[in-house]
Protein backbone atom coordinates (compact mmCIF):
# COMPACT_ATOMS: atom_id res chain seq x y z
CA UNK A 1 0.00 0.00 0.00
CA UNK A 2 1.31 3.21 -0.92
CA UNK A 3 1.68 5.83 1.66
CA UNK A 4 -1.60 8.06 -0.10
CA UNK A 5 -3.76 5.32 0.24
CA UNK A 6 -2.04 4.91 4.50
CA UNK A 7 -3.01 8.41 4.80
CA UNK A 8 -6.40 8.53 3.16
CA UNK A 9 -6.95 5.44 5.89
CA UNK A 10 -6.19 7.25 8.74
CA UNK A 11 -7.60 10.26 7.89
CA UNK A 12 -10.65 9.40 6.52
CA UNK A 13 -11.88 6.03 6.92
CA UNK A 14 -10.27 5.14 10.50
CA UNK A 15 -12.56 7.74 11.99
CA UNK A 16 -15.52 6.59 10.46
CA UNK A 17 -15.02 3.21 11.61
CA UNK A 18 -14.46 4.85 14.79
CA UNK A 19 -17.82 6.41 15.12
CA UNK A 20 -19.71 3.50 13.95
CA UNK A 21 -18.10 1.42 16.81
CA UNK A 22 -19.54 4.42 19.36
CA UNK A 23 -23.12 3.87 17.72
CA UNK A 24 -22.72 0.62 18.30
CA UNK A 25 -21.86 0.62 21.52
CA UNK A 26 -24.69 3.63 22.62
CA UNK A 27 -27.01 0.41 20.75
CA UNK A 28 -25.31 -2.09 23.56
CA UNK A 29 -25.49 -0.09 26.15
CA UNK A 30 -29.37 0.06 25.13
CA UNK A 31 -30.27 -3.52 24.73
CA UNK A 32 -28.09 -3.83 27.95
CA UNK A 33 -30.65 -2.11 29.63
CA UNK A 34 -34.06 -3.28 27.96
CA UNK A 35 -34.44 -0.49 25.99
CA UNK A 36 -33.88 -0.31 21.84
CA UNK A 37 -31.78 2.86 21.99
CA UNK A 38 -30.33 5.17 19.06
CA UNK A 39 -29.37 4.12 15.47
CA UNK A 40 -25.87 3.29 14.65
CA UNK A 41 -25.42 6.43 12.73
CA UNK A 42 -26.35 8.56 15.89
CA UNK A 43 -22.88 9.71 16.55
CA UNK A 44 -22.82 11.18 13.01
CA UNK A 45 -26.07 12.83 13.02
CA UNK A 46 -24.90 14.18 16.45
CA UNK A 47 -21.49 15.74 14.75
CA UNK A 48 -23.15 17.29 12.28
CA UNK A 49 -25.75 18.76 14.17
CA UNK A 50 -23.40 20.20 15.88
CA UNK A 51 -21.93 21.84 13.73
CA UNK A 52 -24.52 23.56 12.47
CA UNK A 53 -25.20 25.47 15.69
CA UNK A 54 -24.47 29.03 16.46
CA UNK A 55 -20.21 29.59 17.54
CA UNK A 56 -20.48 30.29 21.11
CA UNK A 57 -16.73 30.29 22.38
CA UNK A 58 -16.08 31.58 26.08
CA UNK A 59 -12.37 32.86 24.48
CA UNK A 60 -10.34 32.02 21.77
CA UNK A 61 -7.85 30.49 23.58
CA UNK A 62 -10.07 27.73 23.65
CA UNK A 63 -10.84 27.54 20.25
CA UNK A 64 -7.11 26.82 19.83
CA UNK A 65 -6.86 24.27 21.89
CA UNK A 66 -9.67 22.27 20.38
CA UNK A 67 -8.04 22.71 17.01
CA UNK A 68 -4.66 21.55 18.50
CA UNK A 69 -6.90 18.44 19.88
CA UNK A 70 -8.33 17.44 17.16
CA UNK A 71 -4.95 17.81 14.77
CA UNK A 72 -2.92 16.22 16.98
CA UNK A 73 -5.43 13.02 17.52
CA UNK A 74 -5.55 12.74 13.66
CA UNK A 75 -1.93 13.42 13.39
CA UNK A 76 -1.22 10.23 15.77
CA UNK A 77 -3.69 8.19 14.03
CA UNK A 78 -2.07 8.91 10.44
CA UNK A 79 1.47 8.05 12.11
CA UNK A 80 0.16 4.58 13.30
CA UNK A 81 -0.80 3.76 9.15
CA UNK A 82 1.92 5.20 8.46
CA UNK A 83 4.02 2.71 10.86
CA UNK A 84 6.03 5.14 12.21
CA UNK A 85 7.35 5.28 15.86
CA UNK A 86 4.83 4.41 18.74
CA UNK A 87 6.56 6.05 20.95
CA UNK A 88 6.62 9.25 19.63
CA UNK A 89 2.67 8.44 18.40
CA UNK A 90 2.06 8.44 22.18
CA UNK A 91 3.98 11.69 22.57
CA UNK A 92 1.90 13.53 19.98
CA UNK A 93 -1.43 12.22 21.13
CA UNK A 94 -0.62 13.21 24.75
CA UNK A 95 -0.12 16.93 23.14
CA UNK A 96 -3.87 16.64 21.83
CA UNK A 97 -4.87 15.70 25.39
CA UNK A 98 -3.47 18.14 27.38
CA UNK A 99 -4.65 20.66 24.79
CA UNK A 100 -7.95 19.57 25.67
CA UNK A 101 -7.23 19.98 29.66
CA UNK A 102 -5.55 23.68 28.84
CA UNK A 103 -8.46 24.61 26.87
CA UNK A 104 -10.86 23.96 29.92
CA UNK A 105 -8.70 25.62 32.14
CA UNK A 106 -8.73 28.78 30.43
CA UNK A 107 -12.40 29.05 31.25
CA UNK A 108 -13.40 30.10 34.23
CA UNK A 109 -16.53 28.37 35.58
CA UNK A 110 -16.11 25.29 38.53
CA UNK A 111 -17.47 22.94 36.33
CA UNK A 112 -14.30 23.35 33.43
CA UNK A 113 -11.57 23.71 36.28
CA UNK A 114 -12.86 20.71 38.26
CA UNK A 115 -13.51 18.74 34.85
CA UNK A 116 -9.82 19.54 33.89
CA UNK A 117 -8.27 18.69 36.55
CA UNK A 118 -9.89 15.28 37.03
CA UNK A 119 -8.95 15.09 33.67
CA UNK A 120 -4.97 15.55 34.39
CA UNK A 121 -5.83 12.79 36.82
CA UNK A 122 -6.70 10.69 34.36
CA UNK A 123 -4.19 10.93 32.29
CA UNK A 124 -1.79 10.46 34.89
CA UNK A 125 -3.55 6.78 35.44
CA UNK A 126 -3.33 5.89 32.35
CA UNK A 127 -0.14 7.48 30.27
CA UNK A 128 2.52 5.22 32.49
CA UNK A 129 0.44 2.15 31.86
CA UNK A 130 0.42 2.99 28.17
CA UNK A 131 4.00 3.97 28.23
CA UNK A 132 4.92 0.70 29.91
CA UNK A 133 2.75 -1.61 27.11
CA UNK A 134 5.21 0.34 23.90
CA UNK A 135 8.10 -0.34 26.53
CA UNK A 136 7.25 -3.92 26.12
CA UNK A 137 7.13 -4.20 23.14
CA UNK A 138 10.33 -2.74 22.46
CA UNK A 139 11.93 -4.94 24.94
CA UNK A 140 10.53 -8.23 22.85
CA UNK A 141 11.36 -6.56 19.46
CA UNK A 142 14.24 -4.58 19.98
CA UNK A 143 12.20 -0.96 18.06
CA UNK A 144 10.10 1.01 18.80
CA UNK A 145 9.01 1.62 14.85
CA UNK A 146 5.55 -0.03 14.20
CA UNK A 147 7.71 -1.17 10.96
CA UNK A 148 10.11 -3.08 12.44
CA UNK A 149 7.78 -4.87 14.96
CA UNK A 150 5.32 -6.05 12.51
CA UNK A 151 8.62 -7.93 10.74
CA UNK A 152 8.77 -10.43 14.00
CA UNK A 153 6.14 -13.09 12.15
CA UNK A 154 5.10 -14.55 16.00
CA UNK A 155 2.72 -12.61 17.38
CA UNK A 156 3.23 -10.10 20.21
CA UNK A 157 0.83 -11.87 22.18
CA UNK A 158 2.89 -14.92 23.58
CA UNK A 159 5.43 -12.80 24.93
CA UNK A 160 2.98 -10.18 26.24
CA UNK A 161 -0.28 -11.17 27.65
CA UNK A 162 -0.52 -9.17 30.91
CA UNK A 163 0.43 -6.26 29.19
CA UNK A 164 -2.72 -7.01 26.68
CA UNK A 165 -4.77 -6.88 29.60
CA UNK A 166 -3.37 -3.64 30.64
CA UNK A 167 -4.68 -2.28 27.88
CA UNK A 168 -8.12 -2.92 29.08
CA UNK A 169 -7.89 -0.43 31.71
CA UNK A 170 -6.31 1.58 29.11
CA UNK A 171 -8.87 2.02 27.08
CA UNK A 172 -11.67 2.04 29.73
CA UNK A 173 -9.79 5.39 31.26
CA UNK A 174 -9.34 6.83 27.72
CA UNK A 175 -12.87 6.01 26.72
CA UNK A 176 -14.09 7.64 29.51
CA UNK A 177 -16.51 4.62 30.70
CA UNK A 178 -17.42 3.70 33.89
CA UNK A 179 -15.97 3.32 36.20
CA UNK A 180 -13.25 6.25 34.85
CA UNK A 181 -15.76 8.63 33.77
CA UNK A 182 -14.73 10.99 36.00
CA UNK A 183 -13.55 14.01 33.71
CA UNK A 184 -17.21 14.12 31.62
CA UNK A 185 -18.69 11.05 31.33
CA UNK A 186 -20.77 9.74 27.88
CA UNK A 187 -24.18 10.67 26.31
CA UNK A 188 -26.74 11.58 29.11
CA UNK A 189 -24.80 10.39 31.85
CA UNK A 190 -23.56 13.72 33.77
CA UNK A 191 -20.98 14.19 36.23
CA UNK A 192 -20.35 17.95 36.78
CA UNK A 193 -23.37 19.19 34.39
CA UNK A 194 -20.61 17.80 30.92
CA UNK A 195 -17.17 18.22 33.46
CA UNK A 196 -14.51 18.61 31.39
CA UNK A 197 -16.70 19.68 27.97
CA UNK A 198 -18.90 21.90 29.82
CA UNK A 199 -17.61 25.27 28.41
CA UNK A 200 -17.42 24.09 24.28
CA UNK A 201 -20.38 23.78 22.08
CA UNK A 202 -21.23 23.75 19.00
CA UNK A 203 -18.62 23.07 15.82
CA UNK A 204 -16.03 23.03 18.85
CA UNK A 205 -17.84 19.95 20.53
CA UNK A 206 -18.31 18.52 16.76
CA UNK A 207 -14.44 18.71 17.16
CA UNK A 208 -13.75 17.34 20.04
CA UNK A 209 -16.16 14.13 19.07
CA UNK A 210 -13.75 13.16 16.02
CA UNK A 211 -10.59 13.86 17.88
CA UNK A 212 -12.36 11.05 20.30
CA UNK A 213 -12.86 8.91 17.70
CA UNK A 214 -8.97 8.99 16.51
CA UNK A 215 -8.24 8.15 20.06
CA UNK A 216 -10.15 5.60 19.82
CA UNK A 217 -9.12 3.99 16.78
CA UNK A 218 -5.42 4.66 17.83
CA UNK A 219 -5.65 2.33 21.44
CA UNK A 220 -7.40 0.03 19.27
CA UNK A 221 -4.66 -0.47 16.53
CA UNK A 222 -2.62 -0.59 19.01
CA UNK A 223 -4.24 -3.39 21.02
CA UNK A 224 -4.54 -5.19 17.44
CA UNK A 225 -0.64 -5.37 16.84
CA UNK A 226 -0.70 -7.36 19.81
CA UNK A 227 -2.09 -10.06 17.25
CA UNK A 228 0.39 -9.29 14.16
CA UNK A 229 0.57 -10.89 11.88
CA UNK A 230 -2.85 -12.76 12.24
CA UNK A 231 -4.91 -9.73 11.64
CA UNK A 232 -8.37 -11.37 11.92
CA UNK A 233 -7.32 -11.93 15.51
CA UNK A 234 -6.36 -8.52 15.75
CA UNK A 235 -9.67 -7.08 14.70
CA UNK A 236 -11.54 -9.73 16.90
CA UNK A 237 -9.79 -8.74 19.93
CA UNK A 238 -10.14 -5.02 19.00
CA UNK A 239 -13.84 -5.86 19.15
CA UNK A 240 -14.09 -8.16 22.12
CA UNK A 241 -12.21 -5.34 24.27
CA UNK A 242 -14.70 -2.50 23.35
CA UNK A 243 -17.69 -5.14 24.00
CA UNK A 244 -15.83 -6.25 27.38
CA UNK A 245 -15.48 -2.14 27.66
CA UNK A 246 -19.32 -1.58 27.25
CA UNK A 247 -19.93 -4.41 29.67
CA UNK A 248 -17.81 -3.16 32.35
CA UNK A 249 -19.80 0.28 31.84
CA UNK A 250 -23.08 -1.26 31.90
CA UNK A 251 -22.32 -2.92 35.53
CA UNK A 252 -20.23 -0.59 37.42
CA UNK A 253 -20.93 3.13 38.95
CA UNK A 254 -18.85 5.85 38.87
CA UNK A 255 -15.75 5.94 41.35
CA UNK A 256 -13.31 8.55 42.51
CA UNK A 257 -9.96 9.83 41.61
CA UNK A 258 -8.74 8.08 44.46
CA UNK A 259 -9.89 4.31 43.78
CA UNK A 260 -8.76 5.19 40.15
CA UNK A 261 -5.44 5.96 40.73
CA UNK A 262 -5.11 3.28 43.36
CA UNK A 263 -6.25 0.73 40.97
CA UNK A 264 -4.49 1.54 37.50
CA UNK A 265 -1.16 1.59 39.41
CA UNK A 266 -2.22 -1.19 42.05
CA UNK A 267 -3.81 -3.32 39.14
CA UNK A 268 -1.79 -2.04 36.05
CA UNK A 269 1.49 -1.08 37.15
CA UNK A 270 2.13 -4.28 38.80
CA UNK A 271 0.60 -6.20 35.36
CA UNK A 272 2.81 -4.12 33.73
CA UNK A 273 5.94 -4.53 35.52
CA UNK A 274 5.23 -8.05 36.16
CA UNK A 275 5.25 -8.90 32.24
CA UNK A 276 8.35 -6.74 31.71
CA UNK A 277 10.37 -8.23 34.28
CA UNK A 278 9.41 -11.81 33.30
CA UNK A 279 10.26 -10.54 29.88
CA UNK A 280 13.46 -8.90 31.13
CA UNK A 281 14.71 -12.00 32.70
CA UNK A 282 13.97 -14.51 30.21
CA UNK A 283 15.95 -12.78 27.31
CA UNK B 1 -28.44 21.99 3.72
CA UNK B 2 -30.63 18.71 3.65
CA UNK B 3 -28.43 17.07 5.38
CA UNK B 4 -27.70 19.16 8.01
CA UNK B 5 -31.72 19.23 8.92
CA UNK B 6 -31.80 15.85 8.48
CA UNK B 7 -29.12 16.00 11.38
CA UNK B 8 -31.06 18.51 13.71
CA UNK B 9 -34.44 16.44 13.34
CA UNK B 10 -32.44 12.73 14.37
CA UNK B 11 -30.20 14.81 17.43
CA UNK B 12 -32.18 16.53 19.71
CA UNK B 13 -30.74 17.64 22.72
CA UNK B 14 -32.24 18.43 25.73
CA UNK B 15 -32.00 20.57 28.92
CA UNK B 16 -34.76 20.36 31.49
CA UNK B 17 -35.20 23.45 33.75
CA UNK B 18 -37.09 22.98 36.75
CA UNK B 19 -38.61 26.49 37.40
CA UNK B 20 -40.32 25.73 40.86
CA UNK B 21 -42.39 22.77 40.10
CA UNK B 22 -43.96 20.25 42.66
CA UNK B 23 -41.79 17.92 40.36
CA UNK B 24 -44.86 16.08 39.59
CA UNK B 25 -43.61 17.22 35.88
CA UNK B 26 -39.93 16.35 36.14
CA UNK B 27 -40.60 12.99 36.99
CA UNK B 28 -42.91 12.03 34.23
CA UNK B 29 -40.34 14.11 32.00
CA UNK B 30 -37.40 12.12 33.28
CA UNK B 31 -39.69 8.52 33.04
CA UNK B 32 -39.25 9.24 29.30
CA UNK B 33 -35.80 8.31 29.56
CA UNK B 34 -36.59 5.23 31.12
CA UNK B 35 -36.73 1.40 29.34
CA UNK B 36 -40.45 1.79 29.27
CA UNK B 37 -40.60 5.19 27.09
CA UNK B 38 -36.95 5.32 25.87
CA UNK B 39 -36.53 8.51 24.14
CA UNK B 40 -33.12 8.18 23.43
CA UNK B 41 -33.94 5.82 20.32
CA UNK B 42 -35.25 9.08 18.95
CA UNK B 43 -31.51 10.43 19.08
CA UNK B 44 -33.04 12.57 22.12
CA UNK B 45 -30.03 12.87 25.32
CA UNK B 46 -30.95 14.85 28.66
CA UNK B 47 -27.71 16.74 28.68
CA UNK B 48 -27.47 18.97 31.25
CA UNK B 49 -25.26 21.86 29.47
CA UNK B 50 -27.64 25.01 28.10
CA UNK B 51 -24.54 25.10 25.74
CA UNK B 52 -24.92 22.35 24.38
CA UNK B 53 -28.84 21.88 23.93
CA UNK B 54 -31.02 22.58 21.13
CA UNK B 55 -34.23 22.16 23.68
CA UNK B 56 -35.21 23.81 26.73
CA UNK B 57 -37.91 21.98 28.57
CA UNK B 58 -39.11 23.95 31.31
CA UNK B 59 -41.58 23.15 34.07
CA UNK B 60 -42.83 24.65 36.77
CA UNK B 61 -44.68 28.45 37.04
CA UNK B 62 -41.91 31.40 37.44
CA UNK B 63 -41.29 33.00 40.56
CA UNK B 64 -38.87 36.47 41.34
CA UNK B 65 -36.58 34.75 42.55
CA UNK B 66 -35.91 32.28 39.30
CA UNK B 67 -36.90 34.50 36.17
CA UNK B 68 -33.29 35.87 36.37
CA UNK B 69 -32.05 32.23 36.10
CA UNK B 70 -34.80 30.94 33.27
CA UNK B 71 -33.61 33.91 31.23
CA UNK B 72 -29.87 33.36 31.91
CA UNK B 73 -30.44 29.34 31.04
CA UNK B 74 -32.30 30.28 27.36
CA UNK B 75 -29.56 33.14 26.51
CA UNK B 76 -26.78 30.56 26.75
CA UNK B 77 -28.16 28.27 24.40
CA UNK B 78 -26.88 28.47 20.65
CA UNK B 79 -29.21 29.53 17.54
CA UNK B 80 -31.63 27.78 16.40
CA UNK B 81 -33.62 26.52 19.95
CA UNK B 82 -36.73 25.54 20.87
CA UNK B 83 -38.77 26.22 24.52
CA UNK B 84 -41.11 23.41 25.35
CA UNK B 85 -42.99 24.30 28.89
CA UNK B 86 -44.47 21.44 30.17
CA UNK B 87 -47.30 20.81 33.01
CA UNK B 88 -49.48 23.92 33.47
CA UNK B 89 -47.80 25.61 35.67
CA UNK B 90 -45.32 26.10 32.87
CA UNK B 91 -47.73 27.06 30.33
CA UNK B 92 -50.12 29.75 32.03
CA UNK B 93 -48.97 30.09 36.08
CA UNK B 94 -51.40 27.02 36.85
CA UNK B 95 -52.41 26.66 40.18
CA UNK B 96 -50.34 29.32 41.65
CA UNK B 97 -51.31 31.58 38.94
CA UNK B 98 -52.21 34.34 41.55
CA UNK B 99 -49.41 33.70 44.40
CA UNK B 100 -47.69 36.35 45.45
CA UNK B 101 -44.26 35.71 44.49
CA UNK B 102 -45.25 33.56 40.94
CA UNK B 103 -44.59 35.85 37.76
CA UNK B 104 -46.77 33.51 35.74
CA UNK B 105 -46.35 31.14 32.64
CA UNK B 106 -42.76 30.87 31.53
CA UNK B 107 -44.10 32.89 28.54
CA UNK B 108 -43.57 36.22 30.45
CA UNK B 109 -39.84 35.64 30.65
CA UNK B 110 -38.47 33.69 26.95
CA UNK B 111 -40.43 32.67 24.17
CA UNK B 112 -41.56 29.57 23.94
CA UNK B 113 -42.84 27.36 21.32
CA UNK B 114 -44.28 24.32 22.49
CA UNK B 115 -46.88 24.36 25.19
CA UNK B 116 -47.58 21.26 26.84
CA UNK B 117 -50.63 21.13 29.03
CA UNK B 118 -51.59 19.13 31.93
CA UNK B 119 -50.87 18.12 35.64
CA UNK B 120 -48.79 16.18 35.70
CA UNK B 121 -48.29 16.09 31.83
CA UNK B 122 -48.08 12.02 31.07
CA UNK B 123 -44.93 11.10 29.04
CA UNK B 124 -46.89 10.50 26.31
CA UNK B 125 -47.84 13.70 25.63
CA UNK B 126 -44.57 14.86 26.83
CA UNK B 127 -43.29 12.83 23.77
CA UNK B 128 -45.87 14.39 21.32
CA UNK B 129 -44.95 18.18 22.46
CA UNK B 130 -40.99 17.50 21.93
CA UNK B 131 -41.58 15.61 18.28
CA UNK B 132 -43.51 18.97 17.71
CA UNK B 133 -40.40 20.79 18.93
CA UNK B 134 -38.01 18.88 16.73
CA UNK B 135 -40.33 20.10 13.72
CA UNK B 136 -40.27 23.63 14.61
CA UNK B 137 -36.13 23.29 15.33
CA UNK B 138 -36.63 22.07 11.62
CA UNK B 139 -38.74 25.21 10.16
CA UNK B 140 -36.39 27.64 12.45
CA UNK B 141 -33.47 26.26 11.22
CA UNK B 142 -34.76 26.78 7.59
CA UNK B 143 -35.80 29.89 8.16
Amino acid sequence: MTSLVRIILGLIVFPVIGGLIIGIDRKLTARLQGRFGPPILQPFYDVLKLISKQRLAVNEFQVMSVFIYLASSALSLVLFTLRSDLLMIIFVMSIGAVFLVVGALSVKSAYSQVGAQRELMQMLSYEPLLILVIVGMYLVTGSFNIGIIMQRGKPLIEELPLLFLVMIIVLGIKMRKSPFDLSASEHAHQELVRGLLTDYSGAYLAMIEIAHWYDLMLLLGISALFFYPYTVWGIISALALIALEILIDNVTARLTVKWMLGYSYGVGLVLAAINIVIVYFLR
Amino acid sequence: MGLFDLARKRSPWLIHYDCGSCNGCDIELLSCLTPLYDVERFGIVNVGDPKQADILVVTGAVNQQNKDVLKNIYDQMPNPKVVVAVGVCACTGGIFRDCYNVVGGIDKIIPVDVYVPGCPARPEQIIDGIKLAIDKLAEKSAA
